[in-house]
């Protein structure tokens, strides 16, 4: 296994987020993470990017337990996050933006990243020299993917890649994650529209109220009477 | 001390007591930056918290040199000639202010470029604009803030050999209301805009010079303060407008 998470309990405050979540992901998967808001999606991914620290339980990457590794470290083991909200440098150009995500990355030449990145992302070649903050928000997401992917990480985790935005530019972001895994990165995607998330991925996870509810390959839980109801707005009964 | 120096040797004299400037100022910036504010950084994220901390260990500094040097104005031995090159108007053109107007400029492009360019620099920025996605960028930040107090500091250090050198005064509070204007000029230009600071401090100097000539020099602080509080009122991102809260969508 690429990432393995083991009874992971986080607590923000005195309230616990995740009550030993447990869950992995192969090498060349995509798995979705599907839930209701507030049932620690975020969570799960900010606390595997070592953003918020760790009540009890284990995660490995690689067979290397990070659970304590410092955050900025871990980009450099070969993880790396999309956050939600996309966390682009509004202060900064789109080439900027780029730069920052091989920023643990010995400095050698950068080309090919950039060319990797603007033959995935023609329009971002159009606007190298714009300002982060004045992006579009379907520009920002692609931004915020070609920068994670500068940082040549084996897992990228994404949080909710297609919030805000427009129907059209949502079927591209899920059509560019798709030619992403196909060049050899493993995803991890964290997604409120649970249609895609599920008919694009290999394997999905529910997770209610900080635990994991459910884990199944995707087809079948897109064909489960109980998540068709509970996250694809379907009726069961009907 | 032999006196005021000229050519080669003040140019050395000059060289050397930047640099003990700067590794004293340097120095107590590192310092500070571990007693009184990366432990609160681990503890809140509350920006008023290090405001706060900033405010106590600038008065422990103070009185740290209170008890040592007395609250007296004490002189600072004159390094250079000030010799009168010419006259614009009325006013003189001295050496010692085409110093100081030189050594301004020249800190300020190098200071942005190394911010604008500079790997540390897009780290510095980052971290600025948020520190979150920086460690998701793979940025230790901690180091960042330290790297970025140390840089202040080597620029206080010079700052303050520019101002003994022009003044010729020192005082245990001496740098106390620099302090407060220096941010009231990076308020007035817009916070964590660079240029905007540099624009900002240029602006309180010709606006506090030129109130003081209109209402008197005692005036003058009392002008600097107004223009803040009426910066914050009417355009609160400053001239140039803040990076930092500009769009976090």
């Amino acid at each position: 296994m690429l990432l393995e998470v083991e009874d992971l309990h986080v607590h923000y405050g005195k309230v616990e987020a995740l009550k030993g979540v447990s869950l992995a992901v192969a090498e060349g998967e995509i798995v979705s993470l599907i839930g209701a808001n507030g049932a620690g999606k975020t969570t799960v991914l900010r606390t595997i990017s070592g953003l918020r620290r760790v009540t009890s339980g284990r995660i490995r990457f690689k067979d290397r337990d990070i659970t304590h590794l410092p955050g900025h470290r871990r980009v450099g083991a070969g993880l790396c996050q999309v956050p939600e909200g996309r966390g682009i440098f509004p202060g900064m150009s789109v080439m900027e933006n780029l730069e920052m995500g091989a920023y643990g990355r010995s400095s050698r030449s950068l080309a090919d990243d950039f060319e990797r990145a603007f033959a995935l992302f023609p329009l971002l070649s159009e606007r190298r020299k714009q300002q982060g903050g004045t992006l579009s928000g379907g520009e920002q997401q692609m931004l915020a993917i070609a920068r994670a992917l500068m940082a040549r990480p084996q897992l990228v985790m994404m949080d909710e890649p297609s919030m805000g935005l427009a129907p059209l530019m949502v079927n591209q972001i899920f059509d560019i994650i798709a030619a992403i895994h196909e060049q050899g990165t493993t995803v991890l995607l964290v997604e409120q529209n649970a249609a895609q998330a599920l008919t694009r991925a290999d394997r999905a996870y529910v997770l209610e109220t900080g635990k994991v509810a459910k884990t199944s390959d995707a087809a079948t839980l897109l064909a489960d009477d109980s998540v068709r109801a509970a996250y694809l707005g379907v009726d069961s009964t009907g | 001390m032999k006196g005021p120096q000229t050519g080669i040797v003040l140019i050395g004299v000059l060289l050397l007591c930047a640099l003990a400037a700067m590794g004293a100022s340097a120095t107590t910036a590192f310092l500070l930056e571990r007693v009184a504010y990366r432990p609160l950084r681990r503890r809140t994220t509350s920006r008023l918290a290090a405001l706060i901390s900033a405010i106590g260990a600038s008065f422990f500094i103070q009185e740290v040199f209170a008890l040592r040097y007395g609250r007296d104005i004490l002189p600072f031995p004159r390094i250079m000639n000030k010799t009168v090159l010419f006259h614009i108007g009325s006013g003189e053109v001295r050496t010692d202010k085409v110093l100081v107007v030189l050594a301004a400029i020249v800190m300020m492009i190098l200071l942005d470029r190394f911010v604008g360019t500079s790997r540390l620099g897009r780290g510095i920025r980052a971290t600025a604009q948020d520190p979150e996605m920086a460690v998701l960028m793979g940025v230790n930040i901690d180091r960042v803030i330290v790297l970025t107090f140390i840089l202040g500091g080597l620029m206080a250090g010079v700052a303050a050999l520019l101002f003994g050198t022009f003044f010729e005064v020192t005082q245990y509070n001496i740098g106390f209301l620099l302090g407060i204007k220096a941010f009231t000029a990076a308020v007035l230009g817009g916070i964590g805009n660079l240029r905007g600071a540099l624009i900002g401090g240029f602006a309180l100097g010709l606006i506090e010079s030129y109130g003081a000539s209109i209402f008197g020099a005692q005036w003058k602080d009392v002008i600097a303060f107004v223009v803040l509080v009426l910066v914050l009122l009417v355009r609160p991102t400053g001239l140039l407008g803040e990076q930092l809260a500009r769009s976090r969508i």
